[in-house]
């Protein structure tokens, strides 16, 4: 019969009225500010700058190499290379950026710079309240404002920081026994060439 | 002591009144009377839209409003700042003129209407004979000032809406007119003061009201239909239906301009309540006769707001109407129907005193819905959508 339909529309929407007072879990909705349900692993928001160790200024990961900078689709980071050099994770003198800037509010969070890296030096935040009364300076991060401790990195995509942890100790110990290679290899060199000229005297080193 | 609570408000405003010369006195209590519409009805507009802000989120399973004061019960008063504080913008191809009067002249003729609503026993501010007649010339007065939005604007959404809106209120305008007709016809008179007059009386202490006859109840649910309708309501907001035009008539008004049209919206919404409340609900009068010790402007006021929260729930529930459905609907279902509620009632009038008439005129109305309904719903009229290609 015409009408039916309606009144069947509006039963239903009278139990959910009513109901909406009576049981909690019809009412879903999480009261932001006050509670926060915890983010997903795979949430991000903006790229950071991971180090090591305690210092974020020597332990940064970046070499300047200019990949994300090259590849950022909105052009949102700038980056200066340094004219002297700092050793990296392995020992190895690499430059460092005496500058690092990314322009969050031009950044579209892609994580094109993160899957470019070579060095796993950028990572993405999943820090998403960066609100600032300053449009243009508070919404600019220099290198300092972008490094984050690769503890923190573990605290957010624990998933992923132990993988890239994994992969930069394999790396680690591969260059350490090519070094250590290399020098058993230059020792063995060495030998034979003491062993002819013994009589110059000098101390192998 | 009931019947000095019962006429607080008229026994004040003669005080008032006796303080200044004769001369002087009409002036002052048509003044009291319209700051006291002035005042009254806002207020109202405020509590309804809380009440629809946290009704339609309780029928999500949402809490709503609740953050400006405790229970967000501040919620109106923020919205109304944060209207006031806004950028005033007019296009610039915009009639200038028409686009300033069109809300100018939307909350004056919505107020005007009250002037004849009886809000209480010796409450209606111009006690007029014909008084139903100048309600419907005012309401019919909204659709200029609609149509004098979407014109002025120069904007393809507001022109649509205004077409809608008008093609609407046109169409609705018929039944709204012709189911109050049949409550003209059984008391005889255009005033509303009349009409609550007659529906006052009880027998064995329920009250004489018109929804509680065939044809009184078959013109209620009608005149329910087309008043919602008639005010741009869910389901029937095609005009402003924001999903397809942005805001409709109103797109191209901000601030302030843009508050006047949400609160003549409004107050059109609790004028015609008043006016459902006084043609069928009884008016001002008590809904048992053992409450007439509550005053009367509490029960037309109370009769208001429940009418406006059947509005909220009705928002709550149902899709917007297709313009051919609801043009579908209002010529071809609702006018045959009022049209034969006017036999209905002239059959009433002449089968006298006795249970016969209940039943034949009941049966009449009831059988036309049936009828009407299977033979609307099979030719797919107003029934379930069809849908040819996007299945």
């Amino acid at each position: 019969m015409l009408g039916e339909g309606l009144l069947k529309g509006l039963g239903e929407t009278a139990r959910n009225f009513a109901g909406s007072f009576v049981s909690k879990e019809r009412l879903t909705t999480v009261q932001y500010p006050e509670e926060r349900e915890p983010l997903p692993e795979a949430s991000r928001a903006f790229p950071f700058l991971v180090y090591d160790g305690a210092d974020w200024e020597a332990g940064l990961r970046c070499v300047a190499c200019q990949i994300c900078e090259k590849e950022c689709p909105p052009k949102c980071i700038y980056i200066e290379k340094s004219k002297d050099k700092k050793p990296d994770y392995v020992g190895k003198p690499q430059i460092y950026p005496a500058k690092f800037d990314i322009d969050i509010s031009v950044c579209m969070s892609c994580q094109i710079c993160v899957e470019v890296c070579p060095f796993e030096a950028i990572k993405m935040d999943n820090q998403f309240e960066l609100a600032t009364d300053d449009r243009f300076g508070g919404l600019l991060y220099d290198r300092k404002e972008l490094a984050r401790s690769n503890e923190y990195y573990h605290k957010i995509h624990p998933t992923e920081a132990a993988e890239v942890d994994a992969r930069l100790a394999e790396e680690k110990a591969k260059a350490e026994e090519k070094a250590k290679a290399v020098a058993a290899a230059a020792a063995a060199k060495a030998a034979p060439a003491m062993a002819a000229k013994p009589a110059e005297g000098a101390q192998p080193q | 002591m009931t019947n000095m609570l019962d006429q607080v408000f008229v026994l004040l405003k003669h005080r008032i009144v006796g303080l200044v010369p004769m001369p002087v006195q009409p002036i002052l209590g048509a003044v009291l009377s319209v700051v006291a519409i002035l005042a009254v009805f806002p207020g109202l507009f405020a509590i309804s839209v809380l009440l629809e802000r946290k009704g339609l989120g309780r029928m999500q399973n949402r809490i709503g409003p609740n953050r400006v004061g405790p229970l967000g019960v501040l919620q109106p008063v923020a919205d109304g700042i944060k209207a006031l504080i806004k950028e005033d913008l007019v296009p610039y191809s915009a009639d200038h003129v028409v686009h300033f009067l069109a809300p100018v002249v939307l909350v004056v003729v919505v107020f005007m209407g009250y002037a004849v609503l009886p809000m209480g026993r010796n409450m209606t501010f111009v006690p007029m004979d014909a008084g139903l007649l100048f309600y419907f010339a005012m309401g019919a007065s909204a659709e200029l000032s609609i149509f004098m939005a979407g014109w002025s604007s120069r904007n393809k959404y507001s022109l649509l809406g205004a077409m809608r809106a008008v093609a609407q209120m046109i169409s609705y305008e018929v039944p709204l007119l012709l189911s109050s007709v049949v409550i003209v016809m059984m008391t005889g008179s255009l005033s509303l003061d009349k009409i609550v007059e007659v529906q006052n009386q009880y027998t064995w202490g329920l009250p004489h009201w018109f929804v509680f006859t065939p044809m009184g109840f078959a013109a209620f649910v009608m005149f329910a239909i087309a008043a919602t309708a008639e005010t741009n309501r869910s389901p029937f907001d095609l005009p402003e239906g924001e999903s397809e035009l942005v805001a409709g008539y109103f797109t191209e008004y901000s601030g302030f301009k843009f508050a006047e049209f949400f609160l003549g919206e409004y107050v059109a919404m609790l004028s015609i309540s008043g006016l459902g409340a006084t043609l069928f609900l009884g008016g001002w009068s008590a809904p048992l006769e053992i409450l007439n010790v509550v005053p009367s402007w509490f029960w037309f006021f109370a009769k208001i707001m429940v009418w406006i929260c059947f509005y909220i729930w009705m928002r709550g529930t149902f899709p917007r109407l297709r313009q051919d459905q609801l043009m579908n609907f209002a010529w071809k279902f609702v006018l045959p129907m009022t049209l034969l509620n006017l036999l209905v009632a002239g059959l009433w009038r002449f089968m006298g005193e006795g249970w016969l008439r209940w039943v034949v005129c009941s049966a009449i109305l009831l059988a036309a819905y049936v009828l009407g309904g299977r033979i609307g719903m099979r030719s797919k009229k107003f029934g379930p959508r069809s849908y040819r290609y996007a299945e």
